[in-house]
């Protein structure tokens, strides 16, 4: 089979700078070329890229799972542009500022064809450092984007004072202690650090989240979203499985995303784990190595999640 | 699996299209295939003729009459293709078309997001607005009625009456269209590996077919109508259609068995016997009453079937994959 094609997911609220971004992408792209999913058609600059309009139609999934919802667009979309492979190296997915980053990603998940021929990447979300924190407060969108994203853009930083420009990346990391964060005026961030991030990639996991191993890590809490990570030492595999199994079942329509790297007694490799939702995606990955600790951790952003029930949980599955 | 069944293999004359083959219809004697770089090339005798259809652009969907192959593309344009050259039937203005159907009337219907557009043979369009994108299209085979698929079910739609549009509702994403012969039956491929049914007559009952290991994207009436075949599972599934209950309560029949998932399937126009193409490139053509199997092409790597057709007679059938080859067996 031929490589997957690669996926970005720009998110962003409105007037944040997502265009300025993807404009940035496709003027120094190295001879790249790109597909864009857009929702409408702006001044983005195109020579060798295919622009193609959207509708964001957002459909559940008849297999059961409540919050399963998937991009029916999107499907359609990539079906039509992997019969012109070739003509472009990657996909930019661009959503409207008030949507929710979900439905996209858990189509490359949920939809088979998507699944067999393109990649999540990551999902790159653009805020505003001047106003986040009041879109934090009235506008659900803009949390749910911080909250999803892999990597923040922390947007128009030149128009905040340093104290103010810490206390909205503060905001940021108390929604989602994973992303990597960019200060940026203009979007001026090198392109490497918003496309080929593997943030999906179970072999990824935990080598793009720098602040993610902090021991104890512990975030002041949002009203509504919040995240927390725990690590114990090795896990039982018969007790934890059936446990994070059942918990992405039942909270997963509360749970955004959730990760982790686990030890299993025994087991030479790590277990690694991520999911959207309910979806979830894990498997054995590389040896540990003689020079790291067995150890096992796991993080969780989501919507009124009970921390104490969470923590005693992932504790009752030690070995 | 069991050793290679019986061979038809120097009985095929393989061709380049140099681009994937999106489908292909028989215009009389000539092969004519719908490209993904905007093309539609013509086996003319020897000789390829190219006619670029859809010139920058690439096709997104196919139908044909017989007579000529009307593709829509990602260019917004509906084109007919014939011996004689291109015509431009219609445009949605730069939409993609999402589906199209053909009447044996001439008349030709198409979709660009939730806009259905039905043009008759005289070139009078009436328009309809679907719930959501639709994704499939089908025209009862008599009188002027076109089945709609999209999300939550299908419609049936006069284009030219002014009756309220028919929903027949059913959960989840319906992709293809099809319509039985005896204009009994609607079906449709759903976007969780089914295909779901409703009986027009005499009771508007549901018909689910599921079991697949992917989306069910091909379909094919046998000649009479009596069967379905059906793409999606590691053979063809062919479902029976002959009694007024349809599928209901009753298997499929599985033909063509391989360890390769079933990617198109064309029934021949007057015996049982069904050409059937899969995902690792090889094609095979099934007696369906016995069951026995002539091999028409070998597996090749990356060369997945995407489009396979007999011509009016049913002596030739010609089959073309996603890397641009394609061949065409002549049955003695």
């Amino acid at each position: 089979m031929a490589e997957k094609i690669p996926v970005t997911v720009l998110t962003g609220y409105l007037g944040a700078g997502k265009t300025t971004l993807l404009n940035r992408i496709l003027t120094e792209q190295h001879g790249r070329r790109y597909a864009v999913i857009v929702n409408e058609f702006g001044a983005i600059g195109i020579d060798n890229d295919l622009i193609v309009g959207a509708d964001e139609e957002v459909f559940e999934m008849n297999n059961g799972c409540i919050c399963c919802t998937v991009r029916g667009d999107l499907i359609r979309i990539i079906e039509g542009l992997m019969r012109r492979r070739g003509k472009f190296d990657a996909i930019i997915v661009e959503t409207t500022g008030l949507a929710d980053p979900a439905p996209v990603a858990q189509t490359f998940f949920v939809d088979q064809d998507v699944g067999e021929r393109a990649r999540l990447d990551a999902v790159v979300t653009v805020a505003d450092a001047k106003w986040l924190t009041e879109r934090l407060k009235d506008a659900p969108e803009a949390k749910n984007q911080i909250a999803f994203a892999d990597v923040v853009l922390l947007n128009k930083a030149d128009l905040v004072s340093p104290a103010e420009l810490d206390a909205v990346e503060s905001r940021i990391r108390a929604l989602n202690p994973q992303a990597r964060i960019h200060r940026t005026t203009k979007c001026d961030v090198p392109i490497a650090e918003v496309l080929d991030r593997n943030a999906f990639d179970l072999d990824r996991i935990m080598e793009v989240e720098p602040e993610f191993l902090e021991e104890g890590h512990h975030h002041h809490h949002d009203e509504e979203i919040d995240s927390f990570s725990f690590r114990a030492g090795e896990v039982n595999p018969d007790k934890f499985m059936p446990w994070i199994s059942e918990l992405t079942q039942r909270e997963g329509p509360n749970i955004l995303r959730c990760k982790g790297i686990v030890a299993f007694p025994k087991e030479p490799k790590r277990f690694v784990f991520q999911g959207v939702h309910m979806i979830l995606d894990g498997d054995l990955q590389r040896d540990w190595k003689p020079e790291e600790a067995r150890e096992s951790r796991v993080v969780f952003i989501g919507r009124d999640l009970d921390r104490k029930a969470y923590e005693e949980g992932f504790r009752a599955c030690a070995a | 699996m069991s050793a290679s069944p019986p061979s038809l293999l120097d009985q095929v004359r393989p061709f380049s299209a140099g681009a994937d083959i999106v489908a292909i219809a028989w215009l009389g004697d000539i092969p004519a295939l719908a490209l993904a770089d905007g093309g539609v090339l013509l086996l003319d005798g020897d000789g390829h003729r190219r006619l670029d259809a859809h010139p920058g652009g690439g096709v997104t969907v196919a139908a044909s009459d017989g007579t000529r192959l009307v593709t829509g593309g990602d260019d917004g344009r509906v084109v007919s293709t014939g011996p004689a050259g291109t015509a431009q039937l219609a445009t949605s203005g730069g939409a993609w078309i999402d589906a199209l159907a053909i009447h044996p009337s001439g008349a030709v219907a198409f979709s660009a997001g939730r806009k259905v557009v039905a043009r008759d043979g005289k070139g009078r369009e009436m328009s309809f607005e679907a719930p959501s994108t639709a994704r499939g299209l089908a025209f009862a085979p008599k009188g002027y009625r076109l089945a709609i698929a999209h999300y939550g079910g299908a419609t049936l739609w006069f284009p030219n009456l002014d009756a309220k549009p028919d929903v027949l509702d059913w959960k989840g994403s319906h992709l293809d269209a099809t319509w039985s012969p005896d204009g009994r039956f609607v079906v449709t491929s759903m976007q969780e590996n089914a295909l779901h049914g409703w009986r027009l007559l005499p009771d508007r009952g549901h018909m689910r077919m599921s079991g697949y290991a992917a989306k069910p994207r091909s379909f094919s009436w046998s000649f009479g109508g009596a069967w379905l075949a059906t793409s999606g599972a590691d053979a063809a599934m062919v479902w029976p259609f002959s009694s007024k209950e349809g599928p209901t309560g009753k298997a499929p029949r599985e033909c063509g068995v391989r360890h390769a998932r079933v990617t198109r399937v064309s029934f021949h126009p007057s015996v049982n016997v069904l050409a059937v193409g899969y995902e690792d490139g090889a094609v095979l053509l099934v007696r369906f009453d016995d069951g026995a199997e002539l091999l028409v092409r070998r597996a090749e790597p990356d060369s997945a079937v995407t489009a396979l057709a007999w011509d009016r007679k049913g002596g030739r059938v010609a089959f073309g994959c996603q890397d641009g080859r394609g061949g065409l067996l002549t049955l003695a």
